[in-house]
Formats: C-alpha cells, structure tokens, sequence
C-alpha cells in the first residue's frame, strides 16, 4: 500500500506547495501584464483607429429626398400633388432567406407574381448599399398592421412612408402633365447621382419631365445615429432638402375638362392658345389613360391593354398626330397667293366643280360636286371652294405656299415647354427631292393648295398658326408655364430661360398688310357669312368668330368615285378638322379641334371649337352638342 | 497573526492556540475577501446597468443573485475543510452521475445539452464540477504523500479526465476548459515533478502536427475559424470585431458610463454576458480596466495567501486550485473579448450577468473563507 511506503512529511509538502504557489503567482502576474498590453494596444497605440471605425458604425450619413414642386393650373387649382404612400421593402443585407421571406409576406399581404417579378427585377438593379427594395406599394391600413405584428420574424422587412406623385385628374390631364415614374438605371446615369441620392421618383413625360430640374428641388442630409440595426435613433445634424419649385400652368382645369368632355367616346385633339401671349388653355387629347397607374410602376396586364388598345390612348394625339390639314391651311394660302400678287381679292374665278391643268387631264375635283360658280376671296374661303385654290396654287407655284407655310410654323416645333411634340415636316421642292427622290410636280401645288397631299400637321401647329393669324403676324410660341409659384393664388414668377430655349421665329410681314383684313374676312365669313361652311356652328355667337373648317381624307378617292362617307367603315371616314380664333378684333382665343373619322370639319369640329370660345369668352360651360341632333 | 499561525502549523507544537475574538472569528469571514469581493460586485452592478441598456430590471436580478452568493459564502465558510474533504468522492460521483444524465435527459439551447430539468427546478450539473473536481483530485492525491508517484498522478488524470470529457460531449468547452484547468492546478501545486511536466508539454506540442494530419479539410478550416474568428468577419469575427473596436475607441478614459456607443447602441453582442469588459473599456476606458484587473489581482493574491497559509495539502491544494480558476475565468475571458484567445463561452467573474456562474464563484470563496478561518479547530 503506497501510504506506508511513504510517511507524509507536512513540512516539505508545504514547502513544495508554498515554491508553486509563489510560482503560479508570477505566472498570474505575467499573464495580467499580458492582458494590460494588450489593452494598452488596442485602447492606445490603436485608439484612432478603432475610434474611427466605432464613428463609423454608428454614424451614417443619409440623403433626404426634397418634396416634388407642386403643379396648379392658371386659377391655383392643384393639377400634380404627393401623397404619402405606404410600401413594404426589404434590406436585403438584413434577410437571411429572400424566398422564405417573401413566402411569409405573401401570407400576410397580396403578393402578385408581377410585384415579385419586379421586386427581382429592382433587385438586380445596381443601387447603393443598405438601400431598401421595395416590393409593394399603396399597402392599407390593415396591411401594414399585420406586417407590423410579425416584423419579429421577418428581419429586413419594412415597412416605409414615401411621397408619392398623385394626379387628382387622372386621364384629363395625362397627355399636358405627363407623369413620374420610378427611377431606373439608365436615368440614374443622366442625373446627377448626389442631388438624386434619395430619390425615387423622377418626370418621365410632359411637364414631369420637362421642368424635371425645376420641380425636383435640392437634396437634403442628415447625419443620423443608427443602431446595429440600421433603425435611426436621434438626428445629430440635419440639412433640409430645398423643396422643387411650384409651378404655375396656363391651363385652365375648368375648360380642359369642358373640352374634354366634349370629345367624349371619340379620337380627337383640342388645343386651345391665348393668342397674345402662346399660353396653352386647354391640351386634349382623348381617349387618355390614368397616369396614376405608371407612378408605382404599371402592371403588365394593364400596360399591354393600354398599348394594343385600338384607339390608342398612349398616344398624343394633340402633339404627335400628324394630320392632313385640310382646308384648315387655306387662309395661309390665300395669304401667299394676295402676297405674291398671283391673285387680288377681287378677282373672280369660275368654279366648274373641277380644276384641269391641260385639256383632259387629270380632273382635280371641288369639294362641291356642281362647283361654286365665279368665286372670289371672300367666297373661296367662306364656302371653301377648292378650284379657287387649285388655280392660285398652280399660279404662284409650291415655292410661295411652303415659304409661307414655313413663317407659320409648319415642319417646325415651336412650342417651348413641350418636349412630346413633334416638328413633322414642311413640303416643298427640296424637301421632296431629298427625301422622296422625286421632283416637285404641278399636281403636288395643287394638292398643297388645299392642305393635302404631303402636308401634315399636328394640332399644336394648327393652333399655333391660327393664333399667328389672329395676331396677324406676330409670333407667340406656345407654352405651358405661366411660372413659379410659392403658394397658390400668388402671381406667378416668370421662368425667363424657357423663352431662349428656342429662337423665336420671324414675325410674319406682309408687304401689303391690308392682306390680312382680306383673309380674316374670309374666316368671318366663314363663321358668319350667309353661306360660310360653319355659318350653323356660329348661329347665336355674342362675339364674332375668324374660322376655317377642313376635312381631311384618309384614304384616296378615285377618279368620280361616289364619295359615301356612310358606306366607308367608320375608321376609313375622313377626319374633321376645325381652326378658329375670337373675338376677331381681339383676339382671346385661337383653337384648333381634329376629330378622327369625324365626317366633315364644319359639321362635326366647328360646334365643338364654338362650345370651347363659348366655355372661355362667355363663361358657358353648358355642353350644347348632346342637345342637337 | 501570521507569526502565530506558523507556529501552530509546526508539527509537534504543544501550544495551545489562542482564539481570535470579534466578528470575524464567529462569521468565519475573511474581511479582505469579503471587502474586495463587495467592490468587484458593486463594480458589476455599475456596469452592469450600462450593458443592460439602463434596464434596473437585470440590475435588481443580479443583485439578488450576488446577495445569494453572499448567502452561500457565509453557509460554506462554516464548514470545516475536512468535511470537504470527505464529501468530495461523494460529490465527485453524484456529479459524474448528473453529467451522464445531462447526455441522455439534458435540455439546452443553440444545439448543446447543459441543462437537467426536474420539476421546479432546472440547473447546470457542471456548474456543481467546478468545485467537485477539485475537490476530489486534491483528496485523490492527499491519500498519498506528495508529490504524487507516477501510478497516482495517472489515476489521478484518469479520474479528471472523465467529467472533462463528459463537459466537452454536451458541448461546452469553457466548462470543459475551467473544469480541466481546476484539476491541472491541483495537481501542479501538488508538486508533480518538473520533468514529466516538461515531458507532458513535449508530448503534446509533438501530438499537434500528428493531429493536424490526419484532420479533414473541414476539420482544418474550423479550426482555422476558431483560432482566428476575423477571417469570417460577418460570423464569428462580428462579435470580436465590434468588441475590440469598442474596447479601442475607449481609448484611456473612456467614452463615458452610459455613452458608449458600441454598447448602447447593439453594436456589442452579448454585451451584458462574456462581453462586458467590451462595455467597461468602452465606456470607462483603460482606466476602468486597470481598475478591475486591480480588483482582481488583489483577489487572487488574497487567495493564494490563503492557501500558503492553510494548515493541510487538502486546504491549500484546494484554495489554490480555486484562486487559480478564478484567474483562468479572467484572462480567457479578457483575452478572447480582445481578441487574444478564440473565443470560448467564459464569462468575466462576479461581472458577467448570469446567476449559475456567479453562485459557484461565490461557494469557491465560501470554502476559502472556511480554509482561512478553520486552521484553528485542526486537531491533527
């Protein structure tokens, strides 16, 4: 047994005990001197460091979005708002499993395969780390309630407030606002990345697009406090955004959605133009769309209905239809032919019904099968004779009519504010020669002389002519902004950089300014003449109307073919067309309506003009058109 | 004091001791121990405060449990050393007992099994170990004279390895680490010879490219992991990442108690647990270090004294063992939140929030104070 083989001597074995023990003290020792030097290194010689990295931990630097400039229109009424909008997202740094996280969000909200295709799509995007995606927008009340009560167990998930464009006028108002969208990548690259640091939004269209730098304001920063978990706790330093401007519009919501009205159920543009000053009153196109629906981002189904809808609602029919002019054109004309001496406003000539530039040519019909007789100026615009255009026009040659056509605005866009439209093109010998590689023949003069043929013109352009003729001469360019407001109501501030965007054309001299009495009387007889083609639409006027219907055909017509505007199916029907301006002495208005497959320009266009100078000089926004038969 | 007490550890000494009176000799107390323990618990209690974020609930939770340890010394401190003694084989298995029960019935949590549930009642058998094992490796080796013969110190490691081991299974390796480290110690201040000392550490820096060898490549990559947490500084490394850039930007006095940012604001993990010298450094900078490792050298050297001055190897094989542990908890704590160790599960003594750990700290002191004050009762 050990225990006898040896005694237990105390004394050494406390004497071993006592050496250890003072041994492992110095151990002890060494190891906390260890310890302090390793403090000492990381609390000193590293401090900085460290310090800097706990900064930065804990201190981060974020953009504040500046609120979207507000759009009125000409009475203060507000035309684009922001609305506080709620949407889900996800930190996508902070979710651990992306398709178990969206799975328990599709138990608690509607989660459609498209907001999940687009989710992805956002997701692959390039963005700024630790930004949030979103992945459903406009959540309810209810929504967020329950996405609040199970944030525990959804890490990366929330639930944030944003400003999002509104339009309280929805599809009234789509094709002159335009809308925002949000932001992508290649728009991100256009922009400047700091001052759009925050932002989500960004004008895709019209307005929104064009004053995008006016109405998207300054960014803003704060210097925020966050916890290890990205939630702000305290705002150390904040520098507010500058919001975007304010802006005024010269349309008036009141008669937009008058003319609206009056285009119901049909494919039609109106521009209505003060003519002293270029200010647009009124920019219709119909049918529209709800640019409500392209702000969050359009569902698939809805923009593939929108896009392959026959009747086009996508389309800007006011800025980018090109149409056959028609008649409407033939106050220029007559102008170019009184300055060009090809003719004098007395001068008569017979109408058999049909023009002829050789024995058996080609018969250039009337529009009146019987012909008007011996017409003059005045008659020729009042009755709209053709023939009477067919002779100048082959008198003075394509050279007058395009260079006159050209000082009116045609082939040119000459509005200042609005970027949809388009410039199309003037006809003329050169242009021809360039681009159809054809020389300019008689027969094109004639055609031109009547506003057919390769003239085509948007209805911005009709009205802006129009409004040069009402000015008789003098140039306005059209525009929407009146200018910047602070809050609504106050006079607006004008923008001036709008107005050297584009030099102004030329105002229209004529050599012998009586020109312009002899062609305005045309147009007033037109209106008011006892046989002026919209004599019915102008019955009862308190104010006298300069006018100008036209009919544009749509397909060609043979030779002594039986026109049977009944018989051509609907959309073959030719386009109505009507400009006018009132009250003749002083001008206040100057409008163009084009009607698609409307029939004839007096019949179907002209009642419309008349009800839009009544709604602005009268104040009569009764709609008068159901009433007739 | 001393004088006396030397003179009735001398073999033969016919004197008959004379009684110390006052409090300290009827409580079984001793008042530097007491004091200090009092300052690293209040010390605590202040940080702890902080590293709840400000919350009194966990404040008041730990107060009591200090209050309990304090209750446990005052109970242990009566109990005479050769109870301990006697008790430790008993311990020894029962423990060993509930350590097999915690492989086969245990509860836990993140994927180990701690914890054995009864009805109303629900605790960590290791946590009896830290002191059981001890305990029995000191009254092992005392039946022999000392130092030990090479046959003893074998069934000595024999019997530490097997409640080891049983730790590791659950898996707890700082249990494990604290229990082993309990026993090394005693079984070094029992005086083993320096030279299988020696050949043990040669042994085992010669097994360690053997080991790593034979590894597989996934074995490796964790060990790798282990040994350097940075590597993987969005897994492990976070919590040593944001712990050492606290315990950095305290710089020497500190951001100020309560204004730690990496504290306050969650950056830290666990910052109220293991980590809290992360908060102490943060916000009370080096100077608040040095305060405590203070404490804590004042501590362990309190101990150390105790156990030099105990009457039997029992006594001081045991005290020492326990003063040493107490170290080791500080410095693998300390050196895993700096980023010295990897990082093992220790929390800082007395500091740390969490009751089993500071009750067993607490029953440790107890049988150091019953070491210091029953010399005189030894009748041997």
């Amino acid at each position: 047994m050990a225990l006898f083989e040896r005694l237990k001597d105390y004394s050494e074995e406390s004497i071993i005990f006592t050496s250890r023990a003072v041994l492992a003290f110095g151990c002890v020792l060494l190891l906390m001197l260890v310890l302090i030097g390793r403090v000492y290194y990381l609390q000193v010689v590293e401090f900085e460091r460290y310090a800097a990295i706990s900064e930065q931990n804990r201190v981060q630097l974020q953009p504040v979005a500046p609120r979207r400039g507000l759009i009125y229109d000409r009475n203060g009424v507000l035309l684009a708002d922001n609305q506080p909008n709620f949407s889900v997202t996800l930190l996508k740094e902070e979710v651990d499993d992306l398709d178990a996280t969206l799975a328990k969000l599709g138990e608690l909200i509607e989660l459609s395969e498209r907001d999940i295709e687009r989710f992805q799509e956002r997701l692959q995007q390039r963005r700024r780390p630790f930004e949030t995606v979103p992945l459903r927008f406009d959540l309810s009340e209810e929504e967020i309630a329950r996405i609040s009560l199970n944030y525990y167990r959804l890490p990366g998930v929330q639930v944030e407030a944003d400003l999002i464009r509104h339009y309280p006028y929805g599809a009234s108002l789509v094709h002159a606002l335009g809308y925002v969208g949000r932001i992508n990548v290649r728009e991100l690259e256009q922009v400047d990345p700091t001052n759009y640091a925050a932002t989500h939004y960004i004008g895709k269209l019209g307005i929104e697009r064009f004053y995008e730098d006016l109405l998207h304001g300054r960014v803003g920063f704060q210097k925020v406090e966050t916890n290890a978990r990205g939630r702000i706790l305290r705002v150390l330093e904040r520098q507010d955004p500058v919001p975007g401007q304010n802006l005024q519009l010269s349309l008036d919501l009141r008669l937009q959605q008058f003319s609206e009205s009056l285009l119901a159920g049909q494919r039609a543009a109106i521009v209505a133009i003060e003519p002293a000053s270029g200010e647009i009153l009124a920019l219709v196109s119909t049918p529209g769309y709800d640019p409500n629906l392209f702000v969050t981002g359009i569902s698939s189904r809805d923009y593939n209905a929108l896009r392959d809808s026959i009747d086009l609602p996508l389309f800007n029919r006011a800025l980018r239809g090109g149409y056959p002019p028609g008649s409407t054109i033939k106050p220029v004309i007559a102008l170019a032919a009184l300055e060009t001496e090809a003719i004098t406003p007395e001068k008569r000539i017979w109408d058999p019904g049909f023009y002829q530039l050789t024995q058996n040519g080609r018969r250039y019909r009337d529009w009146k099968r019987g012909g008007h007789g011996w017409v003059d100026l005045n008659r020729a615009l009042a009755e709209s004779c053709d023939v009477w255009f067919y002779e100048v026009g082959h008198r003075m040659g394509v050279e007058p009519m395009s260079d006159f056509l050209g000082r009116f605005g045609v082939g040119a866009d000459t509005s200042l504010d609005l970027p949809e439209a388009i410039t199309s093109f003037l006809p003329s010998r050169e242009w021809k020669e360039s681009v159809r590689q054809l020389p300019w023949y008689p027969g094109d003069s004639i055609n031109l002389s009547i506003g057919q043929g390769f003239l085509v013109m948007t209805p911005l352009q009709l009205a802006t002519t129009t409004a040069v003729l009402a000015n008789r001469g003098r140039w306005v360019q059209p525009h929407l902004l009146q200018g910047l407001v602070q809050t609504p109501g106050d006079a607006p501030q004008p923008f001036p950089p709008i107005y050297q965007r584009k030099p102004k054309p030329a105002d229209v001299v004529l050599e012998n300014p009586d020109n312009w009495n002899h062609v305005i009387d045309g147009m007033v007889a037109v209106m008011h003449g006892e046989r002026g083609t919209a004599r019915r639409a102008a019955r009862g006027a308190q104010y006298r109307i300069a006018g100008k219907s036209g009919t544009a055909q749509v397909v060609g017509i043979a030779q002594d073919a039986k026109y049977d505007a009944q018989a051509l199916a609907e959309r073959h029907r030719d386009h109505a067309l009507f400009i006018a301006f009132a009250p003749v002495d002083e001008p206040r208005i100057a409008v163009a309506v084009v009607v698609e497959n409307g029939g004839g320009g007096s019949g179907t266009a002209a009642p419309i003009a008349r009800e839009v100078m009544d709604a602005w000089l009268t104040g009569d926004y009764h709609n008068d058109l159901q009433e007739k038969p | 004091m001393s004088g006396r007490d030397f003179q009735r550890t001398m073999p033969g000494s016919g004197l008959h001791p004379q009684r110390p009176g006052g409090l300290w000799h009827y409580t079984h107390l001793d008042g530097w121990l007491l004091v200090l323990l009092l300052l690293l618990c209040g010390f605590g209690l202040f940080v702890l405060y902080s590293a709840s974020g400000q919350d009194l609930g966990y404040v008041q939770r730990q107060a009591v449990r200090m209050g309990a340890g304090f209750a446990v010394i005052l109970l242990l401190a009566q109990i005479q050393p050769r109870t301990y003694r006697f008790l430790a084989p008993l311990g020894y298995l029962v423990g060993v007992g509930l350590l097999l029960g915690v492989l086969f019935f245990g509860v836990g949590a993140k994927g180990a099994q701690r914890w054995l549930e009864l009805p109303g009642l629900r605790f960590q058998p290791a946590e009896v170990m830290k002191l059981a094992v001890p305990a029995m490796i000191a009254a092992w080796l005392v039946r022999q004279p000392l130092p030990p013969t090479f046959r003893h110190l074998l069934s000595t490691l024999v019997l530490l390895a097997i409640p080891t081991a049983l730790i590791m299974q659950q898996p707890d390796l700082g249990t494990a680490l604290l229990i082993a480290a309990s026993g090394v110690f005693v079984i070094l201040l029992a005086g083993v010879y320096w030279r299988w000392i020696f050949i043990a550490l040669g042994l085992a820096a010669a097994a360690l490219p053997a080991l790593w060898a034979i590894m597989k490549d996934y074995q490796r990559q964790r060990v790798l992991t282990f040994l350097d947490p940075e590597s993987d500084p969005l897994g492990a490394g976070w919590n040593i990442i944001q712990s050492k850039t606290a315990i950095g930007s305290g710089g020497l006095s500190g951001k100020g108690w309560l204004h730690g940012t990496q504290s306050q604001l969650d950056f830290l993990p666990e910052s109220h647990t293991d980590f809290i010298i992360a908060v102490i450094g943060e916000e009370l900078g080096m100077t608040g270090v040095l305060i405590l490792l203070t404490l804590y050298l004042l501590i362990i050297a309190r101990g150390l004294m105790i156990a030099v001055q105990a009457q039997e190897s029992f006594s001081r094989l045991l005290a020492g063992s326990i003063t040493l542990t107490f170290f080791v908890y500080v410095f693998v704590n300390i050196g895993m939140v700096t980023g010295l160790l990897p990082v093992v599960g220790v929390p800082l003594p007395l500091v740390s929030y969490g009751g089993t750990s500071i009750v067993t700290l607490m029953a440790g002191f107890g049988i150091l104070m019953s070491i210091k004050t029953h010399k005189q009762m030894l009748t041997r």
